[in-house]
């Protein structure tokens, strides 16, 4: 009997032992991990490896095609494809040249069959040009004015070289002076034009008050044209330097195209770059990406104001969202008894974590734009509104934008915080007490210096999630272009009533919203690269401020 | 041995802190039940048995007929007993018997929890505890409390000795580091952390940190020092240390310590009370209660042949 029992458990526990061991929840785990990993990997790396290699110089082809015509350019793209009439054999292929032709696409689909030679010309020139995009041509002739200063290809380069950074620098001193330096002009006549309004809105129109104004406005006037005058005479003076120079290229095609020295951002000969010069252009290009300004509609030039603008409203953001939801989440957690208005509260904030992030826009929009922003332009800035219909508060702007976001994490940052406050043990709170402190002493002294890393965890994501939202942005203040940067030199130095520019909405209006994608595409890649690069930054640094708090406030008990 | 129904009781005993002797006696009325541990488990109330000698002590800390629910559940049943001024006390008994409770209701502590009710009072010193007009801040601030586990806020060593102070507002160095210092020797624990009271209290050892918990109970100079089973989470050599400070402490604090080690209770408490579900069983100087116990359950439980 006794054997008889022992025996069939022997016999279960040889069908039971697989599950017991539990080896396929091991399998199981493992490959969902692995799983994961490989997605975020691979998509991590797809996007780091098309970014980073936008901007390294790539071969330039001569392609002589079998009706006689030629073309100069970078190969962007290969593939097999179907002809529309069935070809002899072999498997078809096909390439994307980059040619920048100046008439028809600058891209070009050119069939394998009917190309008669490639060859890799040395002095094949890729010109980028400041809005025309780019030429593939050889340099022929340096001219200034009717002065031929240099002819054939090495003699034009080596002059080249000589004579473009100083008509560069002198054409960005000019540029210069018509953005800041006018502009500050432009500036001040709209301050002296606005203080008339508002003198005349204040205490009625034709007032001492406004007569005074008046005085002032003129004598600004004044004092403006006068320094117009100077910078007419600066810029004026740097152009007469820079006019005449320009480059001659001949394209494949056979034609001469004069290029003015100063519109070009810079030219190379991707076939006689050694990887050292390879390396120099590939600087050079990042770094006017990283710090200037937008060319072409976005599709090239640099994207500085965009990452100003990501930077600062993600650090706005989280400034007005962190004490909000630590606060929140204190009285939820540490005063607020447990009953159902407090579960109710605790799933409206869930649910508010999943509302679509539009409508958070559209609210924003509505509210602090529409409601606050026009109120505060009502009762500060109703000169603008007046004089030129223009609001200040009352539309899209930096602090707008930094406000809707808030209030989108809010509920992240909350979640976080009473799961940090939850998980401070309550041995601590009980010894505080016991020491004759009171709850506000007990939390501002023991619980939230212990709960701080969870806190930051919530800030984390909710800076992750801010950083990479597009669609409220673009109801709240977000602009395909604005160059005025929400800090700038002028009075007050703050703005956040401007509108300013964002990575993530840069990749949506580059990337679909432009009239050359082919040109673009690359563009994409690398702004989506710089923005993960930069979330990854930002979350870096809070979690490296993280673990220092733990090591401080969490050590290991015992 | 006697047994319950046969007892002697002095006559004197319940008229001196039980003021009203017909009520001390409702579970006689009932039956006289052999055994007072199975009566308390019937539910029917046993009187205590509080020797003479307690009650020539001069208390610091009076409970009086003090009752406690959780939510519907009584915990707490009639406990009246006075806590001998600078003398250490020992609560003993069985898990659940209501010691924690008891010490916890001593500082209010049980305030935090929502469901608790009390009917009766404390008096501290003379001042009701349980009094509305009681600030309950200024109370906790005349007592010292150590818990079971070692519980060291995350702040550096020395800024765990001096946070009563803290909360009082007091910011002057001199007389910080004077506490500081006096409350770690007071601890024994000074000529070991002396030169790290910057680092984290968190990173002392289990034994450091609770005696760094008791310089912090004892820096506010208390009235009262109230240790729940401060050495249940330490090992040999760390509740010997542990044990030796009370040992110094003795005679200059009132300590009212639980615990379930009986080697402790004896060797280092004056006074040692049995409870036993919620109700005070025995209660007397150390030496009677371990020697000479009225009650045979008291001895029972003590000698370790039940419990």
């Amino acid at each position: 009997m006794n054997s008889e029992r022992l025996s069939g458990r022997r016999l279960r526990s040889g069908y039971a032992s697989l599950a017991a061991h539990g080896e396929p929840w091991v399998w199981l785990t493992a490959s969902s991990l692995s799983l994961a990993i490989a997605m975020i990997v691979g998509l991590l790396a797809f996007i780091a490896s098309h970014g980073a290699a936008t901007f390294w110089p790539v071969p330039q082809d001569l392609l002589t095609l079998k009706d006689g015509r030629s073309l100069l350019g970078e190969v962007t793209q290969r593939e097999a494809f179907e002809p529309a009439t069935a070809t002899s054999a072999g498997h078809p292929a096909r390439r994307l040249v980059r040619t920048g032709a100046a008439a028809g696409s600058p891209f070009e689909w050119i069939d394998d069959t009917t190309i008669a030679a490639t060859s890799r010309p040395e002095w094949g020139t890729v010109v980028e040009r400041l809005d025309a995009g780019r030429l593939h041509g050889f340099p022929r002739r340096l001219l200034h004015g009717e002065t031929v200063v240099a002819e054939g290809p090495a003699e034009v380069w080596k002059a080249f070289l000589v004579e473009h950074p100083a008509a560069r620098s002198r054409h960005r001193r000019a540029g210069r002076i018509d953005k800041q330096e006018r502009g500050d002009l432009q500036r001040q006549l709209r301050a002296a034009r606005l203080a008339v309004v508002q003198a005349g809105l204040d205490a009625g129109a034709g007032n001492s008050r406004q007569a005074e104004a008046e005085v002032r406005e003129r004598e600004v006037v004044d004092r403006v044209a006068e320094q117009e005058k100077v910078l007419d005479e600066e810029t004026e003076r740097l152009r007469q330097r820079n006019a005449g120079w320009a480059v001659e290229f001949s394209t494949a095609s056979g034609e001469t195209v004069a290029v003015p020295l100063d519109e070009i951002v810079r030219a190379w000969q991707p076939n006689r770059l050694s990887v050292t010069d390879s390396l120099g252009v590939y600087l050079s290009r990042w770094g006017e990406f990283l710090g200037d300004d937008p060319r072409e509609a976005n599709s090239a030039g640099g994207v500085f104001p965009a990452i100003w603008g990501t930077v600062t409203m993600t650090l706005i953001m989280a400034v007005f969202v962190a004490p909000f939801g630590v606060l929140a989440a204190l009285y939820l957690r540490e005063y607020a008894g447990s009953g159902p208005v407090t579960t109710a509260v605790r799933v409206a904030i869930n649910n508010l974590a999943g509302v679509p992030s539009i409508v958070y826009g559209a609210f924003g929009l509505g509210f602090f734009c529409y409601v606050l922003g026009a109120g505060i332009d009502d009762s500060f800035f109703k000169a603008s509104l007046v004089a030129d219909g223009q609001p200040t508060f009352g539309t899209g702007g930096l602090l707008w934008a930094s406000l809707t976001l808030a209030l989108l994490t809010l509920p992240v940052v909350i979640v976080a915080t009473e799961e940090a406050l939850s998980a401070v043990p309550n041995s601590m709170r009980e010894g505080s007490y016991a020491c004759g402190a009171g709850k506000w002493q007990t939390i501002r002294r023991i619980v939230l210096p212990r709960a701080l890393p969870g806190i930051m965890t919530g800030l984390i994501l909710a800076m992750a999630r801010g950083a990479g939202e597009v669609a409220p942005l673009m109801l709240v203040g977000v602009k395909k272009l604005a160059l005025e940067l929400p800090v700038d030199g002028t009075f007050p130095f703050i703005h956040p009533e401007r509108e300013f520019m964002h990575l993530a909405y840069l990749i949506y209006d580059v990337g679909f919203q432009s009239p050359n994608s082919q040109a673009a595409r690359p563009m994409v890649f690398t702004i989506t690269f710089l923005l993960v690069a930069i979330i990854a930054l930002l979350n870096v640094t809070a979690i490296w401020i993280r673990s220092r708090l733990r090591r401080r406030y969490v050590a290991q008990q015992f | 041995m006697q047994t319950v129904g046969e007892t002697p009781r002095e006559s004197g005993d319940a008229g001196r802190h039980g003021d009203r002797p017909a009520e001390r006696h409702p579970g006689r009325q009932a039956e006289p039940p052999t055994d007072r541990l199975v009566a308390v488990a019937a539910g029917h109330e046993v009187d205590a048995e509080v020797h003479e000698s307690v009650l020539q002590e001069p208390p610091v800390l009076e409970v009086d007929r003090f009752n406690l629910w959780y939510g519907a559940k009584q915990a707490l049943h009639r406990i009246t007993m006075p806590i001998p001024l600078n003398k250490v006390t020992a609560l003993v008994g069985p898990s659940g018997c209501g010691k924690s409770t008891l010490l916890r209701s001593v500082n209010r502590l049980n305030d935090l929890v929502q469901s608790v009710r009390i009917t009766g009072d404390m008096r501290l010193n003379g001042d009701s505890i349980y009094d509305p007009r009681m600030d309950v801040i200024e109370l906790r601030k005349r007592m010292g409390m150590v818990f079971q586990k070692p519980n060291p806020f995350p702040m550096s060593i020395y800024e765990n000795v001096v946070y009563a102070l803290r909360i009082d507002g007091e910011t002057n160095r001199g007389v910080l580091d004077e506490v500081c210092e006096g409350s770690l020797r007071g601890a024994a624990l000074w000529d070991e952390v002396k030169d790290r009271l910057q680092d984290s209290a968190l990173g002392l050892s289990g034994g450091q940190q609770q005696r760094l918990c008791i310089a912090r109970a004892i820096a506010a100079e208390p009235e009262v020092l109230l240790l729940d089973e401060p050495c249940s989470a330490l090992d040999p050599i760390a509740t010997g240390k542990v044990e030796d400070l009370i040992q110094e402490l003795r005679g200059r604090y009132s300590v009212l310590i639980v615990t379930h080690n009986m080697q402790q209770a004896s060797r280092s408490s004056d006074y040692t009370a049995f409870m036993y579900l919620g109700r005070l069983i025995e209660y007397g100087a150390t030496p009677d209660i371990f020697t000479k116990p009225i009650l045979r359950e008291t001895e029972a439980y003590v000698t370790g042949r039940f419990g």
